[in-house]
This record gives C-alpha cells, structure tokens and sequence, in this order.
C-alpha cells in the first residue's frame, strides 16, 4: 500500500484529571493504547497509523501519528429478495421488490440482479463515502474514556453524571492542528491542557504532540514516564555518590515514584544517628512504606543516616522541603522507637495469651488456637527430619518457635507497620535473648511470599513455615474456604506455592499425604476441634500438587509431559519427583527413548481396550507362549525388573531408566510378530497380562504413556 | 529545562526557616474560619457529642443527604481512645482537633481552591512539596466511604480530602466534597516544632498547659480505669433506645412524623460508636466481635440516614424554595 503523507494527520489526545493514584497509571497507560487501536481499527483508521502513550498524575496522554484524514470509500452490496418473487410472471414489481428498495432508499431503477446458485436475486450496490477521521474520533474518544477500567470508580458531581477514576478536569483532543469537539460528562475537549500545579501555566494552548511535549516541559511537567524515570535513576545515583553511600536498591519504590511526579527531583535528607539503633527492617519501611524515601547504606553494607526523597519541584533552594521532609522522618522513626521500647515491656512469650482476642478464621478459632495447631505440626516435621538423621531438627526448637511465631500481632510495632509481621518477631526473639535459631526461625516464617522470595534459612524456619501454610490450606478447605480463580482471600495458592518451594529449596523430605494427615490430627485435636473428612484431604493434595506443577514447569522448566508423567507415577515426595523429572529430561533426547514411549502408550490403549489392567500378573503362563518374540519379551521384562528394581532403590533413577530403554528392541519385535488379540482367549489373556506386567514395572519412576502425543507442547 | 539541587546551600539556609514564628493554634483556626466563611460556608460549631472525626457531626452527617446544596465549616474536637498516649507521644492524640469543611456539590476547582487555603495560612506553594496521594476513606460504623487523598506538605499529611459517595448506606447525589484539616500537624508545620504540646495555642499559652492533663487522664481512664461491663451495658442501654425511636418514627404520621426526633436517635448513635471505641481501647473485643459490634452501630446510623431522607423528602418542597430565596 502506498502512503500519500498529506493524507496523514496526527492525534494528540489528553485526558486531564486530578491526581490519579500513582500505581494504576501504569495499566491505565497500556490499555488507552489497546482502546485506542481497537476502535480505530474497528472503524478503518488504524492501518499505518502508529499509537503512543504516556501518564503522570495529573494526565493520560496519546499520540496517534499517522492518522488517515478520511475512511476509504467502499462499494457495499445489499442482498434482496429472489427475483421470482420480486417480480410477478410479466415483470412487474411486487410488493417485495417495492419495499426492498424503500428500505435501500434506492429507485427501482436503482436495482441489479445478483446470480447465485440458489437463482437470480435482488441486489444493490452503493458506494459508501468514507466518513471524515475528525467526525470518527469525536465519536471514538468518548468511548475510549469511558471504557478505560479501574479498580474503583467514582462519581464527582451526581450519580447521573460519569464515573472516572478521579474527577475528569479537561480534555485535549487536537486533530492535524485543530482542536476536535467532543463533549464528556458536562466537558468540552478543547485544545488547551494544563501545566504542573506549582511550577506551570494553568491553561496553555497546544497544536500537537510535540508542541504539547515542549510547552509542559516548559510548564513544569515531564510527560514521559521512562524519562522521568532516568532523571529519578541519575539522580538518585549522583546522591549517594556523592553522600559516599549506596542506594538501597528497591524497583517497586523506583516505579511508583516515576508516576506519583511530574517533576520528579532527588534531594537528600538527614535523620538522627541516634535512630541507627533501631534494626534496619524498620527504618526502611518506615522510609520506603511511608514515606517513599530511598535508603542509603554505607559501603560496610549498615544504614547511613541519610535518605533521599523524590520531590514533586524543580528545586529546594532554601532547603525549606528538606527541613519539613527530615522533621516528618524523625516523628516517624520517634513513633517506631516508642513502639519499640514499648513493645520491649512485655516478653513476646507473655503476649501468647493475648492472641486469644484476636481471630484467625471464626469457624477455625483465634490465632491461640492457630499456634497450638502450629506448635504440633512443627514439632511434628521437626521429629520426621531428626529421625531421618538430621540433627538440627530440634523439637525443642521447632516447638518454641512456633509458640512465638503469632506473637508479635498483638504488638504495637505490627499494629503500626502491618507488612511486618514475622520480622518484628523475629527482631523481639533475638532482643530478649531467644536462641538465633529460634528468632530466624520467627523472623522468616512468612517466607516465602512469592515465587522470588527465598525460603526460611533455617531448618526450623521451614518447620514453622510449613507448618503454618499447610494449617491455612487443610483448616480453610476444611471448613469450605475453596479458592475459585476469581477469589482466594486467604491466598491459599501463594501458602500452596510456598510449601512446594520451600521442600525444592531446601531439598527437603516430607510426605505430602502424611504431612496433611498430621495437619488434619491437629484441627481436629485442639479447638475449635474442625475434622478434615478424607474426601478433603485428597482435594488439598490435588491443590498442592497443582500448584507444584506449575513451579515444575514454570519454574524448573520441565516439559509439561514430562511432569505429568512423572507425577502419574506419584509426586508424593516431591524431592524425589523432581530426581526422577531430571532423570527423565536427561534419558528423553535417547535413541530408544520416544519411540519406546510410543510404544507404552500403545499398550496403554491396547489394554484399557481390553480391559485387560485388570488381568492377574501371576497369571502368565510360558507354556501359551507361540512366539520366540513373546519369549523374549518375557525374559527381557523380567531380567530388566530387577535390575530396575535395584537401581531405583539406590535412587539411580537415569541408570534404571536407561534399562527400561533397553527393552525397545524387544518390545518392537513382540509387536512385529504377535497378534496380541489371539482368537484362543487363554493365549489372549496371557499375552494381555504380559503387557500389563510390562507396563505396571515400569511406570513406577514415570508413566511413559504420557509423554509425547498430544500431551507434548 | 534543567535543574539542579545544590544541597550544600540548601542545609545552611534550613536553619532559618524554623525560626520562622506562624500562626498560633487559635489563629490558625480564625484563619481557616474567616477563608471559608468568606467562601459562602456557615461557621458551625462543634458537636456536643463525643465522636471520633468531624465528618460524624449531624451538619455532615445528615447534610450531605438529600439534594440540598449546603456549605459548612467548624473545627471538630475528634476522641479517639485507641490513640491515646498518656500524653507521652509528642504525635499522638486521645483528642485532636480537626477543621471540617464541606461543600456541596463539590466545586470543579475546589483543589485549587483548597490550595489558596494553605496560601491564607501563610504556607507558600511553590516553595514546598505538595502532593495530592490516594488515600479513600472509609467509616465502617457510619455506612460511609469516598473516593480522595491524603494532601501530603513536605511529606506530613495536613489534609484528608474527600468525594463523598456514600453516607449512611445512601449512595450521595449531588456529591460533596469533605475536606479535614489535621490542626495539630498544621500548627506544628507553620511553627516548626517537634511536640505537639509545644505548640503555641496562644501568644502566651501552650498546648500542653491546655490540654495535657486532658490527655494523661482520659488515657488513663479508657486503658486502665473503664469498666468494660459498664461501657457494655450502657452501649446495650443505647442501642436499644435508638432503635425503639427508629421503630417509632415508621408509626409516625402528618406533623408527629415532621418533627420525629430523629435527631435523638442519630445522638443514641453517636453514643453507641464512642462506646465501642472505649470498649476497643480496653482491649476486650475480639475481632469477630469487633466485626459485629461495628455492624450494630452501621445499622443505627444507616436506619437514622434513611429515616432522615424520608423525612426531608416529606419537607424538602418548603425548604427548597426557602433555600432558593
């Protein structure tokens, strides 16, 4: 297609509103450019045209380059009536073709005739007049505005009036130069935006988007995101270079900072020292959670005094921003001390009964009943690892650990600073005196609450952690707390997920299935007593094993059928389902490999036709054998068992796997000689249980019939 | 454009902005007082009930209802028992003061005008970081909740600004817009101190010579000396009269339902929530209960918000021409 630029025009697009919370922009930002291009491909326009936009608090802003100044004109063929009808047998029109062409607005002079196989029928044939771009984008952008989705709207003058995220204050709209009417709510789109509050013009005229972009820097306001980002990422590094600091790196803080300004610049401030002497964790979030600050640490890797604020000004000449910054930041960090010595009044075991008044779940108790349920089922894990030799596995600590672990909710340091929970614990545990163990252990329990947070670092950290993930998944499933894919309040997949990661991490042995048992013992012996039915229990497996499928996948990077195959041969420890993934990714690229998996799932389907699972294995007999290939395939299947048998006992899984590939050669030549469906039934069910024999051995490590086919991707 | 901070200067110079006097305490409030009342707002007083923010006085409360416009202004002394700090935490307050402004419908400037409010008060805009961060509000035990901000000042919160849109379970049209002034952090801001019971409330009194003993001993009173079945049985006392007054206006008719002392149910409600807050700072609700308890008092303020827009509706005829004249 060949382009004519004087066809083309530019949009510029700016929807001007009070301050946007910085967090949606981002979103707000990708789908006014998915709207945008939707509905002006939707009319025609969007072909060579190319989409841009941008936000900052105050605006979201598109520039659409490119624009067609009109829709192509388009011939458009309007199907009628059959002839036969339309006219009578001397040609005159009937009442069909009379009210076809009033509702063409056509003569019927107008009318043609189409042939099709069905016979000769009415038609007629119009040009459509492509529609002016102008006239389309008035009726476009309306909609864009509306259908932008937000977390929660609102309403700002009466509940007939529009929603928006905040009150909508102006509308840009300037099409090849010249302003576009349009109105929305009780606005009239114009050509006039608005500069930064502070530092800009209140009204200022613009023509396109260039323009636009020059006069707001002028006025005060950087309009794209990724440049604000790099005078924020430039300035933030000149400051700590200069403070002869560190920047405490925080990309979340990075982003939110980028779009909570339209002139965003770096200045430093200082607190007391004195303050140094509360732990760090707090500090931070007191300077990152609320107040938006950067952290800076000294070389040696502690805290400096120092902090570095993103202020929404081109400058703090007399440093009056700085004063009022360093003023807030002391009250803080005063209230977080007082918190702290407060705090330190009460030993965190003396705060135990006090969790009483405070409610896990109604139906599954108070977070007293939760700790005496973490208690055993931490203690439990502990006592399963020490008796498997490993000697941190105190019980002792396990036990006290968990008792302390809920403790700090119902302190005034977590009351304040919510998103500590567990670190304010641990930080108590270890000022009054707690083994290290035991504090790390409180300290990380939380962990992990993602797929790239770490897992607790000690052994009694994963104990407690376990512990109270899995108490959340049976005590929820049990009293009906099912996640659906719109709704998990107690983010149930996150516990699940971190379960499964901390057993991977750590390399950890657990039985899913018993480990769940253990949880159900203890709902169901401390109060409020919830018995978990057997019907659940496999539910939440399922749950777990789910979500340790997708951590295989996505995380490990197995192949889908390899995972599902190894998890058809049981996942219930899963340290040793991710030995047997590797040995199966490792044996698969094989010569014998794919072909012998083609094979299984031949004798899969062979058999579930026959029915024949279900055949005795004891059952086959060497004497119905006919042929030397059924012979052979007996032997092989029975020398290969034991050797398989031993290696995987030694955990060699690649080494018995390898034996299972051995087996190709003699399973092909079965299938080249012998007829499995024998017409004698004997010789059938014998030849039947052979199969079965072969396929039940050997899918121990993994079912092989999973892999490939359909289910390989 | 480019701009850079130069830091050295900038610490040397900060010195002198604290020396800076500003405005009292008391002349803050006349100043707020005559900006807004020069901005067609009524000067009310405080409400002679305990709660816990402005935006449970009846000229908030029940004003937003309905469609009548109405602008107010007052400072609202604000109980919050939980806060309470024995007077030791120079941030925190049992009791603080709060300049409640609405006005309805909001304004499409009211921002701006919003800022030259701070201008009035002596705070120069462009020389401080002023910021408008999302921060919506909501009162469980009022059936209310809007859409705003926090107005940070060089990263203090000063001001709690909000869109209304609902109130008393009642989704508001037209809506009004709620601005709360934080006095005590104003104050401290303009005179640059650190407590705020060293705030200057007059030129020859503190805060603290004021209202310190207050603090100590109400603190003193909702932690260590209330009496939780007391409060219980009172709050029971309460609720239960407030509901036998909503029962009663549903029977009421012709004059007896116009002058329905709704009113008197909307105090017995007040009472209720200040109640809870105690029983709350006693520590002996459970979060279950908490949930519950609060759900009681929803129910009060939002059967009084019904009531009280029947019962308009029944006079809002007289009153619009009234109100037009």
């Amino acid at each position: 297609m060949k382009s004519v630029p004087e066809d083309r025009a530019e949009l510029l697009f700016e929807i001007g509103c009070e301050e946007i919370p910085a967090g949606m922009l981002p979103k707000a930002e990708t789908e006014l450019k998915t709207l945008l291009e939707k509905y002006l491909g939707a009319d025609g326009l969007l072909a060579g045209a190319s989409v841009e936009t941008f936000s900052g608090p105050r605006r979201l802003t598109a520039s659409v380059s490119g624009l067609r100044l009109r829709q192509s004109d388009v011939v458009k063929e309007v199907t009628g009536p059959p002839r036969s009808v339309a006219y009578d047998h001397v040609g005159a029109p009937t009442r069909a073709a009379v009210s076809f062409a009033e509702k063409q607005g056509v003569s019927l002079d107008q009318i043609s005739f189409i042939s099709t196989p069905k016979g000769e029928y009415l038609a007629v044939r119009q040009m459509i007049h492509g529609r002016a771009a102008s006239e389309i984008l008035a009726q476009i952008l309306p909609r864009v505005i509306h259908d932008l989705s937000w977390p929660r709207s609102m309403s700002w003058k009466g509940l007939s009036d529009v929603r928006f995220i905040r009150p909508i204050r102006w509308l840009v709209a300037v099409f090849d130069g010249k302003p576009l009417r349009f109105t929305y709510g009780d606005l009239t789109a114009g050509d006039t935006t608005s500069g930064h509050r502070f530092l800009g013009a209140a009204k200022i005229r613009v023509r396109h988007f260039k323009d636009y972009e020059t006069r707001l820097r002028h006025n005060g306001v950087i309009v794209r995101p990724a440049e604000r980002r790099s005078k924020i990422e430039r300035e933030l590094a000149a400051a700590a270079k200069k403070a002869g600091c560190r920047l405490h790196p925080d990309a979340a803080l990075l982003d939110l900072v980028t779009y909570l300004n339209e002139f965003p610049t770096v200045i430093q401030g200082n607190f007391d020292p004195a303050f140094l002497d509360l732990p760090d964790e707090i500090l931070i979030t007191v300077m990152r959670d609320h107040q938006k600050y950067s952290a800076l640490e000294k070389k040696t890797g502690e805290l400096a005094p120092h902090f570095l604020a993103v202020i929404n000004l081109a400058k703090d000449p007399m440093g009056l921003v700085r004063a009022g910054h360093e003023r807030v930041l002391g009250a803080r960090f005063a209230d977080a001390r007082f918190f702290w010595q407060s705090d330190q009044k009460c030993r965190l075991g003396d705060i135990l009964p006090r969790l009483e008044r405070v409610t896990y779940e109604s139906r599954l108790g108070s977070y007293l009943d939760k700790v005496e349920r973490l208690r055993s089922l931490a203690r439990w894990f502990a006592e399963q690892w020490f008796n498997l030799g490993i000697s941190e596995a105190h019980v002792a600590d396990a036990d006290r650990a968990a008792e302390l672990a809920k403790c700090d909710l119902a302190t005034e340091m977590v009351r304040e600073f919510p998103e500590l929970q567990g670190i304010v614990g641990g930080l108590y545990a270890r000022a009054q005196g707690e083994s290290a163990v035991v504090a790390d252990a409180v300290y990380d329990h939380y962990l992990p609450a993602s797929l790239e947070d770490p897992s607790p670092r000690n052994l009694i950290g994963c104990a407690v952690a376990l512990a109270d993930k899995l108490d959340a998944v049976a005590g929820c499933f049990a009293v009906g707390i099912i996640p659906t894919g719109s709704s998990d309040p107690f983010a149930l997949r996150r516990a699940a997920q971190g379960i499964v990661k901390i057993i991977l991490d750590r390399k950890l042995t657990v039985s899913l299935s018993l480990s769940l048992m253990a949880a159900g013992k203890a709902l169901h012996s401390y109060p409020p007593k919830i018995a978990l039915p057997k019907g659940k229990e496999a539910q939440i497996l399922e749950f777990i094993l789910d979500r340790a499928r997708f951590f295989f996948r996505e995380r490990l990077g197995f192949a889908y059928d390899e995972v599902n195959a190894v998890f058809r041969a049981g996942a219930d420890d899963l340290i040793d389902a991710q030995k047997r993934l590797e040995a199966l990714r490792s044996i698969r690229k094989s010569r014998n490999f794919e072909p012998l998996a083609v094979s299984f799932k031949r004798i899969r389907k062979i058999l579930e036709k026959a029915d024949g699972l279900a055949v005795e294995r004891q059952g086959i007999k060497t004497d119905l054998f006919e042929h030397p290939a059924e012979r052979d395939l007996y032997s092989a299947v029975r020398e290969a068992a034991a050797k398989v048998h031993g290696k995987k006992r030694a955990g060699h899984y690649r080494e018995a796997l390898e034996v299972i590939a051995g087996l190709r050669p003699a399973v092909d030549r079965f299938f080249e000689d012998v007829l499995v469906m024998a017409e004698d039934e004997a010789v059938r069910k014998n030849r039947l249980g052979l199969l079965a024999e072969l396929l039940q051995e050997f899918s121990t490590i993994a079912d092989f019939s999973e892999i490939g086919g359909e289910g390989a991707w | 454009m480019k701009v850079k901070v130069k830091l050295e200067s900038s610490a040397s110079r900060s010195h002198s902005a604290k020396k800076q006097q500003g405005l009292t305490f008391q002349d803050l409030i006349l100043k707020l007082s005559e900006f807004w009342g020069k901005r067609g707002c009524v000067l009310q007083q405080p409400y002679d009930v305990e709660v816990g923010a402005g935006t449970m006085h009846p000229e908030t409360f029940l004003r937003v209802l309905g469609r009548a416009p109405y602008r107010v202004a007052y400072v609202q002394p604000s109980r919050r028992p939980a806060d309470g700090r024995y007077g030791e935490n120079p941030n925190r307050l049992y009791k603080h003061m709060q300049f409640q402004v609405v006005l309805k419908p909001s304004p499409a400037d009211i921002q701006d005008i919003y800022l030259k409010s701070l201008e009035a008060l002596g705070i120069r805009l462009s020389e401080h970081d002023i910021r408008f961060e999302e921060d919506n509000w909501e009162s469980p035990t009022l059936g209310a909740w809007g859409i705003g901000w926090q107005v940070l000042l060089d990263g203090l919160e000063i001001t709690q600004f909000t869109y209304f849109q609902q109130c008393g379970g009642i989704d508001l049209d037209p809506i009004s817009v709620e601005l709360t002034y934080g006095l005590e952090r104003i104050a401290a801001f303009l005179q640059g101190v650190e407590s705020v019971f060293d705030l200057r409330w007059s030129q020859d009194k503190r805060y603290g010579e004021i209202r310190l003993a207050e603090e100590q001993q109400l603190s003193t009173y909702s932690f260590d000396l209330s009496d939780a079945k007391a409060i219980r049985a009172e709050l029971e006392l309460y609720e239960k009269e407030a509901k036998n007054l909503l029962e009663g206006f549903s029977q009421a008719k012709g004059a007896d339902r116009e002058r329905y002392p709704l009113l008197g149910a909307y105090d017995l409600c007040l009472k209720c929530s200040h109640l809870f807050n105690q029983l709350d700072a006693r520590g002996v609700i459970s979060t279950t209960e908490r949930a519950a308890l609060m759900a009681r008092v929803r129910s009060l303020a939002c059967k009084t918000a019904a009531a009280w827009v029947e019962q308009r509706e029944g006079q809002s005829l007289a009153q619009d021409s009234e109100v037009r004249a």
